[in-house]
């Protein structure tokens, strides 16, 4: 009974308990204190890079269940020869296949920045992740300046997506390249945005800190950021109605057109580890992170709950881009530059004074329920307004739409 | 502070190392049988014509340019953001009004058409 009691309390904070041990093992076998805190970092480091790889194997198998049970056709469980229960060694098979593919090289290409930008691509991933808030007391290191951190790595991949275009001798794919930093350096400006807004809400830029503000979730008091915040992150990650980059109906593939085998499978990997990335920043930024019941009993709910979150953004994730068609390029554009950017401008100004507002209102400091009421007031209000404007526009567009009609009408009976 | 760049850079070093041990797993399994007809650039099956690095639209500088306006912004708003909580009302109107300045740059360049894809 009493090993029993133990073993749940070992198990209660598992991660963290297994962190010590380790530990305590190097500490007994004479190692000096500085060495064993860097063999402990390099076993975290470790740890942090390969759980968005395990993520990605497990998310590209689920995409593909979720893909054909959507779009009723076959998925890995029916490709012909047995690959495991529910098909999940799909995944592996395809790996072993790109590791025995031959690397073709075409002729004339940049050879520096081609073979570079598959590797960078899952580094620029794998390192968004060292400040991604697993647990109460999991995370990789909380920076002071976490999520400025990890808005810098993600912006990163828009240099790779270029070198892989640019260098690779492919029309295709230097149109690809060309879309990509329209495409991305567009959606960037509303998902930072978005991320000011929170910063100004939570005031911090450390994980940990924006997580422990949440006691309310803050897509529950922001919901319009949250909204600016994942149409713009979904187009960063390239998915399926912003896809532009790499539309296989007219671009083939985009830029990464060119590469085969393991170069392919890299970039294959980085834009699934990126959709995870994102998917697990909504949840620390808006769905309060690790934060849930039963979390102070036990900190590995903790991460229970974290994964919940990210697996439940994920899902929307993939729901979107299997039911989706692609925007076409104008209609992407005008859709960041007129409707998100303004949008998030205003959004950040109107939250920014009314939050103030609520500081300078009531002197004495209200409760965060009454502030996430007055705050969720204002978020219902920018909403009928961008409702209203919109419906307005519509209107205009559709008048000028009839007069256009009935002049035309007029314009053939008059030669008839 | 110090120590968390650390395992930041160690992170760093695993991360770089990851796809550099895949690539190198496949290099060392893949078959190599180059031929100069294999590597040959098409596209859609066709030799294709002229260079690849050809003039692009200039309609993607315009956008860069605009992009730029709204970066340098949001680098000078990260700070106010984040001291937001201990400024006065004054200081708050201040940042809505720099906001309120690039928004008229906004405004400037849709009336402009430069947010027009032609």
């Amino acid at each position: 009974m009493e090993s029993l009691s133990r073993f749940l309390a070992f198990l209660a904070d598992a991660i963290v308990n297994i962190g010590d041990w380790i530990r305590g093992l190097l500490l007994g076998a004479g190692l000096a204190d500085p060495w064993v805190s860097l063999i402990m970092k390099a076993i975290g480091a470790i740890v942090v890079a390969f759980f968005p790889l395990m993520v990605v194997i497990f998310l590209i198998w689920a995409y593909r269940k979720v893909a054909a049970r959507m779009q009723g056709r076959l998925g890995p469980n029916s490709s012909g020869t047995w690959a495991g229960p529910y098909g999940i060694l799909q995944t592996f098979a395809d790996a072993i296949k790109m590791l025995t593919k031959e690397d073709i090289r075409p002729q004339g290409i940049d050879k520096i920045p081609y073979n570079l930008a598959p590797i960078l691509v899952v580094f620029a991933s794998i390192a968004t992740w060292a400040v991604m808030p697993f647990g109460p007391k999991l995370i990789g290191t909380d920076l002071n300046i976490g999520i400025f951190y990890i808005l810098a790595f993600s912006s990163a991949a828009l240099v790779v997506f270029l070198m892989a275009g640019w260098s690779s001798n492919n029309k295709y794919a230097t149109v690809g390249a060309f879309r990509s930093v329209a495409q991305l350096i567009g959606y960037e400006i509303p998902q930072l945005l978005a991320v000011l807004t929170v910063v100004m809400v939570t005031g911090s830029l450390r994980m940990q800190e924006i997580v422990g503000q949440q006691k309310i979730p803050l897509l529950f008091q922001l919901p319009v950021t949250a909204f600016i915040f994942f149409l713009a992150s979904m187009a960063e990650v390239n998915a399926r109605p912003f896809e532009l980059l790499e539309a296989e109906s007219e671009l083939v593939c985009g830029y990464f057109i060119e590469y085969s085998g393991m170069k392919f499978g890299m970039f294959y990997l980085g834009e699934f580890m990126n959709s995870t990335a994102v998917a697990a920043l909504f949840a620390t930024l808006f769905l309060g992170g690790w934060r849930g019941p039963w979390v102070e009993q036990a900190p590995i709910m903790g991460t229970i709950w974290f994964l919940v979150k990210m697996a439940l953004m994920l899902l929307v994730w993939m729901l979107i881009q299997i039911t989706l068609p692609r925007l076409r390029i104008d209609q992407m554009l005008a859709f960041n530059w007129k409707f998100l950017v303004p949008l998030a401008l205003a959004n950040l100004c109107i939250i920014g004074l009314v939050n103030k507002g609520i500081t300078e209102w009531f002197p004495g400091g209200v409760s965060a329920w009454t502030r996430a009421g007055i705050l969720l007031m204002a978020n219902v209000g920018i909403f009928l307004a961008t409702w209203g404007i919109l419906a307005a526009l519509e209107r205009r567009e559709q008048r000028r739409r009839e007069a256009w009609r009935a002049a035309q009408v007029g314009e053939v009976e008059v030669s008839a | 502070m110090l120590e968390q760049f650390i395992f930041v850079g160690v992170l760093l070093v695993v991360a770089l190392f990851l796809p550099v041990v895949l690539i190198g797993l496949a290099w060392l399994l893949r078959p190599k049988r180059p031929n100069p007809r294999k590597s040959e650039i098409y596209e859609c099956g066709l030799q294709p014509h002229g260079e690849n690095w050809v003039q692009f639209k200039a309609q993607y500088y315009i956008f860069a340019l605009v992009f730029l306006v709204f970066d340098v912004e949001a680098v000078f708003l990260f700070p106010w953001a984040l001291v937001y909580n201990w400024l006065p009302l004054y200081a708050v109107l201040e940042g809505v009004l720099f906001i309120a300045l690039l928004a008229a740059a906004l405004v400037y360049a849709w009336q402009k058409g430069a947010l027009e894809w032609m």
